[in-house]
């Protein structure tokens, strides 16, 4: 029955060694709710989670699915049970079309053979539900990274399951993507599907949910019902002290041009033309593949330019691999932290020091003094929490390893630092600490491109923002005129 | 402390003792000075070879072509002093050059073409195999420059074998290259995430092309050593001396799969596999039957590495979703 409860922890409790990533949590859910659950990274949400689906198995208490008691699950199990999980990074074969991933272990046949002409049709009704465009013999692969998360939805959606896990699904979706999805979480909740929904984005939270449930360091605080509470409140429970998110203003004025494009095409932008001036942060604004890391790429040097030129600091830039820009004075903080960002199964040290160890070295020497300086300068002035230097990076929260990838790139004293979803899968304590340094970079003269999906933080960073729209440079945007309407539009391609 | 127990060098070393510990007693000869000295002998190529190995393995590549390398390193640098007359030490030189301009060709094909190592090496062993019995037509070379066979030979006091000097010298360079420098720590970033190490500005290619140059270069210097203490010289003498490499690395804790290890591990690994050999040997157990049991510690120790890192979150996680599936 609708309101019942369909779903229940109790005392669940998860101890790794040396730690408490569970703590006795009691929780209920009821059928048929949109229950939005928040905490900061490392709060405990994605264990909690995982006990559900099956992937661990918790050292205390039980869940309860639908009246029956569980004293621990197995994927397959909860699976079963109608429990269906999205999770964060996404669970696709890239080589695979898909349809064919949708219908992944439950494939459709015709016979002997797989039935492709069926799971095409009904892969490509399930992307008409979702307002999305997507062939699907396409292969994974090849679609954007806005594209795979849908396929993920669908996948999810096509199991008709009773209990839909969300892990942060909104966090790489554009605008109309995320709109589109808010309107599948209406639908399946008015069939009757309970959605636990996990996010950092207050806005979605308001709009979707029913009910709130805050976790903080392993432990439930509490659940409220949404229609109760507001932003700061929440934002206070989850952090258990005050704290606004806000953007700063700067007071220094952007000074001479250090960047300049013309007319630069290759890797799927063309004739994109723009200036960037010492002291500004430039937002970078666009639909997921309108083509703004692709370009940011290019000024890395990641990718090969076709034609056009960058001109930098007067002259132009010939590069032809990452290390020139680099060495000339260009940083990526790259979109995909666990990828491209930092190397997890290192420490925090050989993180930050990887760029530029020819420059604390001697004949190739390292020397490990200046090494050890090096980062502590940078783990203090940025604020990096560990216990010591040597702490193998994938051992941190989301916030403290994008610190790792600023303080590696702030040791090269770069020029001009391109930021790729800066804040991606951060909480907001550590969302905020990101926003002062990047401001305090500007006020440095540093010159900064800022990529983000995030609206309220394009607007609130940038001193202007060019928007991008299928690979074509769609307009600029001064500080007054940034909005959301006139950012929407433009990445639309309505002007 | 805690730090030292928990290490993989240390598990190794345990197995190590306890391997010792059997051998000494079933058999009371194995308990001789005379009997470890012979054993660090027989070892001192494999470890040789083990220490570029390991950097290869890091990266995240592998050598197959290790065992004939050694075989046409051999042949060549033996065909040198003996049939046209040339200086030892000069031919053992040209012996080294060639033997790290195989190792780079081996990475600059892997670099440039991105053909996985595996069949490159694999090729590449084939090619030196045949090149070798080109030259030699399957004849032996032997008899050498007595100086020279002292290098493999030869004791210091009477006791300590020149060759396990020559080990803990090239040991001594793999720990400080792997350790101390720029490079040995490229090693390790792009064993474990080849596109974060690019993206931070590390030049693969070069890295790579390093990794498999100085796998072929400690390799030659093992191919001469061994060359001076069998005083002879055949294309069938290397063959095989890549599956011990890799045994005793992967024993050793350096993953198949790249990005761990060490040098230390590596060598603990081939004391393993040498005092297993050793200790087979004394004990009389058959020929056949000392293959068996070197491959199943090769697939003990693979199952053992790849197991380990299951426990890693990701792939857990993948786990879990094919099951959901």
């Amino acid at each position: 029955m609708i309101g019942d409860t369909i779903l229940k922890l109790n005392h669940v409790t998860k101890l790794y060694p040396g730690v408490v990533a569970l703590d006795d949590m009691n929780m209920e859910f009821r059928e048929g709710e949109v229950h939005a659950i928040v905490g900061e990274n490392g709060a405990g949400k994605s264990t909690m989670i995982k006990t559900i689906s099956g992937a661990i198995e918790p050292t205390q208490g039980t869940i309860e699915i639908s009246g029956e008691v569980f004293h621990k699950l197995t994927p397959k199990l909860s699976r079963e049970k109608g429990v269906a999980v999205i999770y964060q990074e996404f669970t696709l074969v890239p080589v695979l079309s898909a349809a064919d991933n949708i219908f992944m272990g439950e494939y459709m046949m015709n016979g002997m053979v797989l039935d492709r002409k069926g799971m095409e049709a009904k892969a490509r009704e399930l992307f008409e539900r979702l307002h999305v465009n997507i062939d699907p013999r396409a292969k994974v692969a090849d679609l954007t990274t806005g594209f795979q998360q849908i396929v993920e939805i669908a996948k999810a959606v096509s199991k008709d399951a009773k209990i839909l896990i969300m892990d942060e699904p909104s966090a790489p979706l554009t605008i109309s993507e995320v709109e589109a999805m808010y309107e599948i979480v209406d639908r399946l909740k008015s069939e009757g599907v309970t959605i636990l929904y996990i996010s950092h984005r207050m806005e979605e939270i308001f709009r979707l949910s029913d009910r709130v449930s805050i976790i903080r360091d392993g432990k439930y605080i509490t659940t409220v019902n949404t229609a109760d509470t507001n932003k700061q409140e929440l934002i206070k429970l989850m952090v258990g002290r005050e704290l606004n998110e806000s953007y700063p203003e700067r007071q220094k004025e952007a000074k001479e041009t250090i960047l300049k494009l013309d007319k630069v095409s290759g890797n799927g932008v063309k004739d994109i033309s723009l200036e960037l001036k010492k002291g500004e942060i430039l937002g970078l604004g666009g639909l997921v593949g309108a083509g703004r890391t692709e370009l940011a790429q290019l000024i890395f040097g990641s990718e090969k330019i076709t034609s056009g030129e960058i001109i930098y600091k007067g002259r132009p830039l010939k590069i032809k691999n990452c290390q020139q820009a680099i060495e000339a004075g260009i940083a990526m903080i790259p979109e995909d932290r666990k990828q491209h960002g930092v190397v997890l199964d290192m420490s925090i040290i050989e993180n930050t020091t990887m760029p530029c160890l020819k420059r604390i070295s001697k004949y190739s020497v390292i020397n490990p003094k200046k090494e050890e300086d090096v980062t502590e300068s940078y783990k203090k002035s940025l604020l990096i929490k560990t216990p010591t230097i040597r702490q193998l990076v994938k051992n941190l929260s989301g916030g403290n390893q994008q610190k790792v990838v600023l303080a590696k790139w702030l040791a090269m004293n770069p020029e001009v630092i391109i930021f790729d979803e800066p804040t991606r899968g951060i909480d907001v304590g550590a969302k905020q600490e990101i926003y002062d340094i990047m401001n305090q970079l500007a006020d440095e003269g540093k010159a900064i491109i800022m990529i983000s999906s995030d609206m309220e933080e394009l607007i609130g960073m940038s001193d202007r923002v060019v928007v991008l729209c299928k690979g074509r440079l769609a307009g600029s945007l001064s500080k007054e005129e940034i909005s959301q309407e006139s950012i929407l539009m433009k990445a639309a391609g309505a002007e | 402390m805690k730090k030292i127990v928990k290490s993989k060098e240390f598990a190794v070393s345990m197995v190590l003792l306890a391997l010792i510990v059997f051998f000494s007693i079933v058999s009371p000869q194995f308990m001789q000075a005379k009997n470890f000295f012979n054993i660090a002998k027989q070892i001192a190529t494999v470890g040789i070879c083990s220490v570029g190995f390991s950097f290869v393995l890091i990266t995240g590549g592998i050598d197959l072509s290790v065992g004939y390398q050694i075989s046409l390193d051999i042949v060549v640098t033996a065909v040198l002093m003996n049939s046209f007359g040339v200086h030892w030490v000069l031919a053992c030189i040209i012996g080294m050059v060639m033997g790290t301009a195989i190792g780079l060709i081996n990475g600059l094909i892997i670099v440039e073409t991105h053909v996985a190592p595996l069949i490159v090496t694999l090729s590449m062993m084939t090619i030196l195999k045949g090149v070798s019995y080109l030259i030699t037509n399957g004849l032996a070379i032997f008899k050498f420059n007595e100086t020279f066979v002292k290098l493999g030979q030869g004791t210091i006091a009477e006791i300590v074998p020149i060759s396990l000097v020559f080990l803990l010298v090239i040991v001594i360079v793999g720990v400080f290259i792997l350790n101390k420098t720029i490079y040995g720590r490229y090693f390790y970033a792009i064993g474990n995430n080849v596109e974060a190490a690019k993206l931070s500005g590390v030049n693969v290619k070069r890295v790579q092309l390093l990794a498999y140059g100085l796998c072929g270069f400690f390799t030659s210097i093992g191919a001469i050593l061994m060359l001076a203490r069998l005083n002879s010289a055949q294309s069938s003498t290397g063959d095989g001396y890549e599956f011990s490499c890799l045994t005793a690395c992967v024993v050793g804790g350096v993953s198949s799969n790249g990005g761990k290890g060490t040098v230390l591990g590596a060598i603990i690994g081939c004391l393993i596999v040498g005092v297993l050999e050793n200790g087979l040997a004394i004990m009389n157990v058959n020929e056949y039957v000392q293959e068996v049991i070197k491959g199943l510690v090769l697939l003990l120790a693979v199952v053992y590495d790849t197991m380990s890192l299951r426990k890693n979150e990701k792939v857990k996680k993948i786990k879990s979703i094919n099951a959901e599936n």
